[in-house]
């Protein structure tokens, strides 16, 4: 019944025409012949991923975090260093990106929970720095300057050279992992996870040791940044502190209002606009901050659903509509 | 290692800590009162920077550069504040934290269009470009400027909240708006003007680090991350704790940097030192931050809420 009403509300359509339309992007690229597209949209959809490993924790357990480029920094590096040193096999550059990210993510997180609110956004953008700085002094890896990455990641049969194989590397784990985090969400840890974002004393009365579940939902979260960042890595062949500097972190948070808080889909929807946003405005003007900046105030005091909240409430209020007139129906 | 070496790195950082402060108490009083973090309180050091700098280099007076831009900074923290920000009080961190964040980016564009890309540059004034001899070695007089200025300043700022009328208002409005509105005090008037105190003496700050630092777009945001370690270390909405903890991080900040890397080298390899003394250096504050905060999570100046 449910399954039913979520293909009917235009948020789910939209979904998936969404996700249609970026999976044909290769299509385009070749009819358009502007092989530039692929890499534009391979971007997207790395910072889709990385906006949806974020959201997990924003949209659902209501920690704002605005430090999480720090992983998205973490897997570039584990394919920036590893390549360095001459291991270009790339489910090493995964598991070393995913066991540095989940020890990181452990310690970073376990100190910021121990505040809340507040607090957590500051210390988040201050362990993010602390980061930047670090890759900064990092003389041997490069430095302020960055690291060159020979060739990308090295997947057996699977030839991430290619790229629109590339590409369609990219939106199958975008696909996986918005049906993993759609599983995350549902299940009973998800449901605590929601539980502490509206009432996170009432969870802790019923029994829940709260910092725990919020402790792993941030382990979870970085982790998915870090999987941008290996695949970031790759689409640039290229590692830098910058991948972590502040505005980078700020840039996620945008995404994720854009596109719409609480919603599965949202993140990948407010990736695609801020990034093609971008793209459009730096065409018109190189000062195209100074449009993009008050666009954003604009945006947050104007309205906070973002595009797939109107859609919800579109859908909401056929639904509602709907009912009651089953309701009037029955009534006669 | 030499005393005169060390004690030029204490000033250096106290003159840090100075700045820190400066700043975060502006932040940290915006915070308490109206529970609303501004991330753009770093555009507004950098606006202070850059209205200073213009002044000084049409007019060649530095003393001039900050009557001008002082109360300039205040009021473009006004207006900032009457425009946008005042739609936000009632809203979520979230939604304040992005906000301003946009206006981060609008500032530093905004002065890469009207000063261009490149650094400006202002003097400190003829009176202060000595140095001043100290226990033997010399320090340069405009640093020991700052200090003296910025204690003032704290001075003041402690007089003002302390021991007259809006500062008791300020104080009672960090506790209970309501009951303060209820008691026909204009609380919105009361906001906008703690906005600008804090608008002011982050102008104060750029004014004052003009002619040490180079004024460029972006100059705000790594000072305003360092406030951000200040005022969680200190405790959020303490002007006390802002003030301790701006010295501990300027301190150590300064003092790491200075001497870690020498006082590695002498534990462990020298190689291995090189590459990791300056590592370490540049993120002991974040280290000390994280400490604080595993030990005392409210910080280390809690404010006490009756």
């Amino acid at each position: 019944m449910a399954e039913r009403a979520l293909l009917r509300s235009p948020q789910a359509w939209a979904a998936v025409a969404l996700l249609g339309l970026l999976g044909l992007v290769p299509l385009y690229a070749q009819v358009f012949e502007q092989p530039f597209y692929i890499t534009l949209f391979a971007r997207i959809l790395i910072f889709a991923i990385a906006a949806l490993g974020l959201h997990l924790i924003l949209g659902y357990g209501a920690m704002v975090s605005f430090g999480h480029a720090l992983y998205i920094g973490i897997g570039a590096y584990a394919v920036g260093i590893l390549s360095y040193h001459g291991v270009t096999s790339g489910w090493a550059h995964l598991f070393a990106g995913l066991v540095v990210g989940a020890v990181a993510a452990t310690i970073v997180g376990w100190v910021c929970l121990r505040t809340s609110g507040m607090a957590f956004i500051m210390i988040t953008l201050a362990f993010a720095q602390m980061f930047y700085f670090l890759a900064v002094s990092l003389k041997l890896y490069g430095g302020d300057d960055g690291l060159t990455i020979a060739a990308r990641s090295d997947f057996g049969w699977v030839n991430l050279a290619n790229n629109t194989v590339f590409y369609y590397v990219i939106f199958t784990v975008l696909v996986l992992l918005l049906l993993a985090v759609r599983r995350v969400v549902e299940s009973r840890f998800g449901m605590v996870l929601r539980g502490c974002k509206s009432n996170e004393r009432r969870m802790q009365a019923l029994g829940f040791s709260t910092v725990r579940y919020k402790l792993v939902a941030y382990v979870i979260s970085a982790l998915v940044c870090v999987i941008a960042g290996i695949l970031l890595a790759n689409l640039t062949k290229f590692a830098s502190p910058s991948f972590m500097q502040w505005q980078a972190s700020g840039d996620l948070i945008v995404m994720i209002v854009l596109g719409g808080m609480g919603t599965l889909i949202g993140p990948v929807a407010g990736a695609a606009a801020l990034l093609l946003l971008e793209e459009v405005l730096s065409g018109w003007t190189q000062h195209w901050m100074v449009i993009l900046g008050p666009l954003i105030v604009v945006i947050v005091i104007t309205s906070n659903r973002g595009i797939f909240g109107v859609l919800a409430a579109l859908g909401a209020a056929r639904s509602t509509k709907r009912a009651a007139g089953h309701a009037g129906v029955r009534a006669r | 290692m030499t005393l005169s070496l060390f004690l030029t790195q204490a000033l250096n950082g106290l003159q840090l800590g100075i700045l820190l402060f400066l700043l975060a108490a502006g932040l940290t009083l915006v915070f308490g009162i109206m529970n609303f973090v501004n991330l753009a309180h770093g555009s507004l050091y950098m606006m202070g920077a850059y209205f200073a700098a213009a002044v000084f280099n049409a007019t060649n007076s530095f003393v001039l550069a900050g009557i001008v831009a002082v109360p300039a900074t205040m009021l473009l923290g006004m207006i900032i504040e009457r425009v946008a920000l005042i739609r936000l009080y009632q809203r979520d961190h979230l939604d304040q934290v992005l906000a301003t964040f946009g206006l981060i980016l609008f500032f530093n564009e905004l002065v890469r269009i009207i000063w261009g890309p490149a650094s400006v540059y202002m003097n400190a004034p003829e009176a202060l470009s000595g140095t001043i001899m100290l226990l033997g070695f010399g320090y340069p007089s405009y640093r020991f400027a700052i200090i003296a200025a910025g204690l003032s300043v704290g001075a003041g700022l402690y007089w003002l909240i302390h021991k007259t009328r809006v500062g008791m208002l300020i104080r009672a409005g960090a506790t209970k708006p309501e009951m303060v509105a209820a008691l026909g005090v204009n609380i919105s008037l009361l906001n906008t003007l703690v906005f600008g105190l804090g608008a002011g003496l982050a102008g104060f700050a750029g004014w004052m680090a003009g002619p040490i630092l180079s004024v460029q777009s972006g100059m705000g945001e790594p000072i305003l991350i360092l406030t951000l370690v200040v005022i969680v270390t200190g405790g959020i909405g303490s002007i006390r704790g802002a003030f301790y903890g701006a010295m501990i991080v300027g301190i150590v900040d300064t003092i790491g940097r200075a001497f870690l890397p020498t006082l590695l080298r002498e534990i462990i390899e020298r190689s291995l030192a090189q590459a990791a003394g300056p590592a370490i250096a540049s993120i002991l504050i974040y280290l000390l931050m994280a400490v604080v905060l595993a030990v005392k999570p409210q910080g280390l100046f809690p404010v006490k809420h009756g």
